[in-house]
């Protein structure tokens, strides 16, 4: 005896089991096999580009900004400061995320107005010469980066409070300065976790 | 050098990056979906699947195993997402709730990727690559197998068989997406993309504060995401993350990938219609496009109009150091175009004709150039639109690629081209209504309109991207986005395939002297031109009220 089974079954009888099929070698298979290769080619890549203080233990990613304040959210003057931030309550890699403010926004522009006088203040410096960066937050929250410009303009505060002569700081950064990748790919920039390390080093 | 020259340099190498794949991977996908031989891990899966690989089906059946594999995929991924706490690897996280639960399965199913979760605190790691990443292979070779079938459609005659959906699902996914994937994988991690199991690294900072730094197979999930014009991310950030993209050379990595399939699909057509400069042609309207847009956007994010960015100086709210206004502007543009919906700078913080210039970008309807797949069904649905506008101004029955465009056909034609503006601006009506649903929206004015009007266009297109300051995960926007998605998907493509069934019964008409050329600039141009025109005249009204209310 023959059962025919309609095509409606048939056909969702394929599809699940296409799905399995699929699931096994695009979702378990595929990740597995990218997983191994990286791990052994590119191992610190693959495993977060994590940096280590200068006691041996980890203090962060490369990749991932840090805010350099104190407990009381005060910006800590011997470093030099990150962007502002909209992850969490700032540079929390469990919550990365933009403010998404619209540039008309009156919130967004009460925000820049404060941060220009708050950074001004804190750099000694005029609020013409705050630059773009520091008034405005990164899309991730996580940005490891700022410009050249606002490393410049934190130099001589962090070289105050480091008892330090602001050459030997310019010199750092200068240092810890990166171009465009071959010359025309992305914008200037300068880590802040790793000049701030360079600096603590130079202390030691 | 200034930004702009670097800007175009970028540029430049993005295009010539392109044309160097363009002939090899276009003569590649034809081969692959041309082909009658099968390869042995392929017989066994057939085998497993249960499908007889030879069978050639009508095109009814065709869309009967695509929606049922879509169906199953939606259920399999829901149920993966409720029962997350008792997978391995899942970080400790609940089960996802039903009504996010039900959105991310239909967004992943219909190659939207719109995300109303963050992908660091809703998903572990198993629910990301074994369900999610799954969905971002199969709903791009899902969007291939619908192209190539509506191409065997022009290219067939006097039969009502349009290929094997199973076979040509398989295929896509083993022989296209896979090694492409492996390769773009590898790549990324060389340039700093995470690849592990890890369930974070808890570390103390410089300045004393605890930090956990994430971990997972991004990489894997990251290759396929860009290249099958997914787009969704494995953080919230999305391709801002600098664990998704940690380069400037990543950031053009991620954006080649997204373009390579849409842009290489359109010589998989010319060969597989045996006249390459048809694929020039629809290639040369997507370009054409594509530059118009990236030009605009460029240009307002450049001259930074709007309030606090005069005062600030810069358009850099939601963008990121390493990557600057001409590499935000690039991956802005590209992944409006491609319904790829992966972003590396924050829409909504666009300034307002910028911003607004991509949600144009969408409504266009995604063929600049496209996802996947979709972007050359899309592209061809208003090609055989444009031939029907000439053929009415000089009075001849309209013929494209040698079938004649019939009341039928045209009626199939309008249906496609309604769909997604009919969704778009009804839903985003009934949000703009509803007390509960105008809550979600995070800045005031004008902005409010468009980020309820981006996430609809963004939906129902099958984008994925977002004016992010709406608050998506409440219920009525994940039911109402999770219904655009599915409608925005798979009713086009029921018409579509419709269409190809009726264009394969029918014998070629001979060219004569009164045939228009599809292939010259002319047709390039009023394709161009019926594009924007129905874009323009279906979304203007919108656009006003929104973005150019907001910007001028």
């Amino acid at each position: 005896m023959t059962t025919r089974i309609p095509a409606a079954v048939r056909q969702s009888g394929a599809a699940l089991r296409t799905f399995l099929v699929l699931t096994v070698i695009v979702g378990i298979a595929y990740p597995l096999a990218m997983t191994a290769i990286a791990q052994a080619a590119f191992r610190g890549n693959a495993g977060g580009s994590l940096v280590q203080g200068h006691g041996g233990a980890t203090v962060g990613s490369v990749l991932i900004g840090q805010s350099f304040t104190d407990t009381n959210g005060q910006p800590l003057p011997q470093y030099f400061q990150s962007r502002p931030s909209a992850a969490g309550n700032g540079y929390d890699p469990l919550a990365s995320g933009a403010s998404n403010l619209s540039p008309t926004n009156p919130k967004l522009i009460e925000e820049v107005r404060q941060r220009r006088a708050s950074d001004a203040q804190l750099n000694g410096a005029p609020t013409g010469l705050v630059p773009p960066d520091a008034l405005l937050a990164s899309g991730s929250g996580l940005d490891p980066h700022i410009s050249p410009a606002y490393a410049a303009l934190q130099v001589d505060r962090v070289a105050r409070s480091r008892h330090l002569a602001p050459a030997r700081v310019r010199a750092v950064v200068a240092d810890h300065t990166q171009g465009r990748v071959l010359g025309f790919l992305g914008e200037p920039r300068v880590n802040v976790l790793e000049l701030n390390l360079a600096l603590d080093h130079l202390v030691r | 050098m200034s930004d702009t020259t670097a800007g175009l340099l970028q540029t430049a190498v993005l295009i010539a990056a392109l044309a160097v794949c363009y002939r090899p991977l276009g003569t590649y996908m034809a081969r692959v979906y041309t082909s009658t031989r099968h390869l042995r891990a392929e017989r066994g899966m057939y085998r497993l699947m249960g499908v007889d690989p030879d069978a050639d089906q009508r095109w009814p059946v065709y869309a009967r195993s695509l929606l049922a594999f879509s169906a199953v995929s939606v259920l399999g991924l829901y149920a993966l997402q409720r029962l997350q706490p008792h997978l391995p690897l899942s970080l400790g996280f609940p089960g996802v709730a039903p009504p996010q639960a039900w959105n991310t399965a239909a967004s992943f199913v219909t190659n939207t990727n719109w995300q109303s979760y963050s992908g660091e605190s809703t998903m572990g790691h198993v629910t990301q690559m074994a369900g999610l990443a799954v969905q971002n292979f199969a709903s791009a070779a899902v969007g291939m197998a619908v192209a190539i079938a509506v191409v065997r459609g022009l290219v067939r005659s006097r039969t009502d068989r349009l290929g094997n959906f199973w076979v040509d699902l398989v295929r896509g996914t083993l022989r296209i997406l896979l090694p492409l994937s492996v390769a773009a994988t590898i790549l990324l991690v060389a340039l700093g993309v995470v690849q592990n199991f890890s369930s974070g690294t808890a570390v103390r900072t410089l300045a004393g504060h605890a930090q956990m730094i994430t971990g997972g197979p991004v990489a894997s999930q990251e290759a396929i995401k860009e290249l099958g014009t997914n787009g969704g991310g494995f953080y919230n950030a999305n391709s801002a993350h600098p664990f998704e993209n940690p380069t400037a050379v990543s950031n053009l990595l991620e954006i080649f990938l997204l373009l390579l399939i849409p842009v290489a699909l359109t010589r998989t057509f010319g060969l597989m219609v045996k006249d390459r400069r048809q694929g020039y042609a629809i290639l040369a309207a997507m370009w054409v496009l594509w530059a118009m847009i990236l030009g605009g956007v460029w240009a307002m994010e450049t001259f930074h109009p709007g309030t606090a960015y005069q005062l600030a100086g810069a358009s850099l709210e939601g963008k990121e150091t390493r990557f600057g206004v001409p590499a935000s502007s690039l991956f802005a543009t590209s992944t409006t175009g491609t319904s790829t919906g992966a972003v590396n700078s924050f829409h909504s913080s666009f300034t307002a004709l910028g911003g607004g210039l991509l949600i144009f970008n969408m409504g266009l309807g995604e063929v600049a150039p496209g996802g996947v797949g979709s972007g050359l069904y899309g592209i061809l649905v208003l090609a055989t639109i444009t031939v029907f506008v000439a053929g009415l101004m000089v009075g001849r029955t309209p013929e494209y690629l040698g079938k004649k465009v019939t009341a039928r056909e045209i009626k199939l034609v309008s249906l496609y081209i309604l769909t997604m503006p009919v969704v778009v601006l009804a839903l985003a009506g009934v949000a703009i209504t509803l007390r509960t649903a105008r809550a979600s929206i995070l800045n005031p004015g004008p902005h409010g309109l468009s980020e309820v009007l981006y996430a609809f266009m963004s939906g129902t297109n099958n984008n994925g991207s977002a004016f992010a300051g709406l608050n998506a995960n409440t219920d009525f926007y994940n039911s109402a986005l999770g219904v655009a998605m599915l409608a925005g998907r798979f009713l086009p493509i029921l018409f579509v395939l419709a269409l190809a069934g009726s264009l394969a019964r029918q014998q070629p008409v001979p060219a004569t002297l009164g045939t228009l050329p599809t292939h010259r600039p002319l047709f390039v141009g009023m394709l161009v031109g019926v594009i924007i025109i129905v874009a323009g005249l279906t979304f203007f009204p919108a656009l006003a009220l929104g973005p150019m209310a907001e910007g001028l």
